[in-house]
């Protein structure tokens, strides 16, 4: 059980900055998500937080004390790597038990615990099978016994079913979760997968370019990004941008994009230049004859209870999320209902969104 | 372009029944997509139209006549592969030009330089005619390899997972691209997937593959809505259908051994108990799993549902299927 707070954290491998500047806190029992595109720094901050790399500047503290420049054998925290590794020549008890004895352990109590392990995993029929012939659920269960066994402080785990078939990845990851929700133990995931962020983390951190975008519940990262590249990364399909010119100032209530007065919630800050983007989820765009723009309907795809639809507007193609039961035909013209207070406005110039009455506490919370 | 009849094909290898009395029409004219999980015979499917491998019973025939005994050649059938090959020290252009300059074809240059300046407008690579294929990003390969079988104007394009390498954001906008493509082609497309995304989102017909047997051929909204077992009704939904036994909300029609209910079917208005377990916010919906006695399930809520673990609500089946003791729908 712990709580690791990160203060600034930087590295930097020669003259690349893999992390510029970190700050965030993990809670106690907290499951938490450091998700972003490959090269963002996600890994280099978990190698970090788990001790096998140093970091140039800055602070981990892990219960209160600073553990920055210690090596990994004294943070005691366990770490699962994506290509789990057994030892091929050891049973599956043998596998769990090793951590435990080579500390050791009395062999009573060893038995006990794995005993305890096996029990949670619900691999308590296989223990004394070789790991060779296990399936690769089973493995990974294994694996993550051997890592559970010790009762270390926290875990690390580096994109651990990265490499499992979408289908297994699903049912994995529902397991580690449970698994989360029985231990309660502080747990620190590295993935670029934003679904699966979204889906089993307690909180998330968003990186990009070895920067920290946002950090915070994944429905208020969902609702209110913080930046361009947040909006764009979480979601699928990805929030629409409006591009457009246009003044916005500290108080408005509504934009003007071409001839369309947009509503949507009062501005907090003015933005610097001119050069905007109203961002709208897909789902927050109704299609209707009386809407606030028009659109070409360029393509359909069902997916069952919705449909998205792609319609080319004056100002870009824009995605909508409707139900299926909704008749839309292809090439046809229609009107576009944006929902103001789901509305963002970002300044493009710097990426960043504008404060609204809306995500004024999500960005500065 | 011509319409393709499969006809009882069977094709084994070794002991392995790769493809098991097969029937199926692909209409001129339409973007057909097969679908199922490796091994379900999709990949034998496409090679045996292909001409690649002989089937060991039943007939293909293209445009009405049998090509059993034509080679792949004479078949007049393009396909592109998963993994996009081209020939790296050529120009994109040379690439796409490349099988037109078959000499079996004997296409003249300025005939070849208008069909590749068509599809490069359709596939948005005119600007990287000139690049040579290692300059370009793998979406634009695969795009070019897309391309390198549309020039052709072939009878029919047989598709093998030609987006299944690329990462999640090019994959949604290569299948709005292919889509368009086909549409604006009136191309006849047989495409081949396990991903039940491109299957539904694409597909102008769709067929579910289970172990080398056609189980269900119809629109994407047939399938879902009127699965005709089991196997079908997982494959398509996420999250995958809720399987219980027929009397878990009491009694189910004569036959049926189970009850599948699709997450989005299930009303939180009345009903059995069931506690939740945990809420998961995906952003624009909200998963609820859910406890119901010995049974675990998984509902939908609203974005910003109030629901939260531990609470206990009160479900009950709307528009459920029906299925027997072997997974055949009942009603």
């Amino acid at each position: 059980m712990a709580e690791i707070v990160i203060r600034n954290l930087r590295k930097e491998f020669g003259a690349f900055t893999a992390v510029k500047g970190s700050s965030f806190t993990i809670a106690d029992g907290e499951f938490f998500m450091l998700l972003g595109p490959s090269g963002c720094g996600k890994t280099t901050t978990l190698r970090m937080i788990a001790g096998l790399e140093l970091p140039t500047s800055g602070e981990i503290l892990i219960d209160g004390e600073n553990v920055s420049q210690k090596p990994a054998s004294q943070r005691d925290i366990a770490f699962v790597f994506q290509m789990f590794a057994l030892y091929p020549h050891m049973n599956v008890r043998k596998n769990i038990s090793y951590p435990l004895v080579s500390q050791g352990l009395p062999p009573a109590q060893v038995k006990a615990k794995v005993a305890e392990v096996a029990r949670i995993l619900g691999i308590e029929a296989i223990l004394d099978k070789p790991v060779g012939g296990l399936s690769g659920g089973d493995r990974q269960r294994v694996a993550l016994g051997r890592a559970i066994v010790r009762s270390p402080k926290a875990f690390m785990m580096d994109e651990p079913l990265g490499a499992l078939d979408a289908e297994f990845r699903e049912h994995m990851s529902e397991e580690l979760r449970a698994l989360h929700d029985r231990m309660k133990a502080t747990t620190v995931y590295v993935t670029h997968d934003q679904l699966e962020a979204m889906q089993m983390g307690d909180k998330i951190v968003v990186m990009n370019h070895g920067v920290v975008e946002q950090f915070g519940r994944p429905q208020d990262i969902y609702d209110h990004p913080a930046t361009m590249f947040v909006a764009e990364f979480i979601g699928s399909p990805a929030m629409n941008f409006l591009r457009f010119d246009g003044v916005a100032a500290a108080g408005d209530e509504a934009v003007r994009i071409g001839d369309a007065q947009i509503s949507l919630p009062r501005l907090q800050e003015a933005a610097s230049g001119r050069a905007l983007a109203l961002g709208v989820r897909p789902e927050h765009i109704q299609l209707k004859d009386a809407g606030h723009l028009r659109g070409r309907t360029l393509a359909t795809e069902y997916l069952g209870t919705t449909q998205i639809i792609t319609v080319e507007t004056g100002y870009g193609p824009v995605k909508v999320r409707a139900p299926s039961s909704q008749v839309v035909k292809t090439g046809e013209t229609v009107g576009l209902h944006l929902t103001a207070q789901a509305l963002s406005l970002f300044d493009t110039a710097s990426g960043r969104a504008l404060r609204t009455a809306a995500n004024a506490g999500v960005l500065h919370g | 372009m011509a319409e393709v009849i499969l006809s009882n094909l069977s094709k084994s290898f070794g002991d392995t029944h790769a493809l098991v009395d097969v029937s199926l029409t692909i209409p001129d004219g339409a973007f057909v997509v097969l679908l199922g999980p490796t091994g379900a015979g999709k990949t034998t499917t496409l090679r045996l139209i292909a001409g690649l491998d002989r089937p060991d019973k039943g007939d293909v025939r293209i445009g009405g006549q049998s090509v059993l005994a034509d080679t792949p050649a004479q078949r007049d059938v393009a396909m592109v592969f998963q993994q996009y090959s081209l020939y790296p020290h050529m120009t994109v252009r040379d690439n796409l030009a490349f099988p037109l300059r078959s000499p079996v074809l004997n296409v003249p240059e300025g005939e070849i330089t208008k069909q590749i300046n068509a599809v490069a407008d359709v596939l948005r690579i005119s600007h990287k005619l000139d690049n040579k294929a290692t300059q370009l990003s793998g979406g634009e390969m695969q795009r070019v390899s897309i391309g390198r079988a549309l020039v052709r104007n072939p009878r029919i394009y047989l598709m093998d997972e030609p987006l299944s390498s690329l990462d999640a954001k090019l994959r949604a906008e290569l299948r709005v691209e292919l889509k368009r493509i086909h549409a604006e082609m009136g191309a006849t497309f047989l495409y081949v997937t396990h991903d039940q995304i491109e299957a539904m989102t694409m597909g102008s017909l769709v067929g579910v593959l289970d172990a080398g047997r056609l189980v269900q051929f119809g629109t994407p909204r047939e399938i879902y809505d009127n699965p005709v077992n089991l196997y079908v009704a997982t494959r398509l939904g996420q999250p995958r259908i809720n399987v219980l036994p027929a009397d878990a909300f009491g009694h189910g029609p004569a036959g049926a051994t189970q009850i599948g209910l699709r997450p989005e079917h299930i009303a939180i208005d009345g009903g059995q108990a069931a506690a939740i377990l945990r809420v998961e916010h995906l952003g624009d919906q909200t998963r609820l799993h859910l406890e119901m006695g010995a049974h675990r399930l998984i509902t939908l809520a609203a974005a910003h549902t109030a629901h939260q673990p531990g609470d206990t609500i009160h479900i009950r089946p709307e528009n459920p299927l029906w299925f027997d003791a072997s997974g055949i729908r009942v009603t």
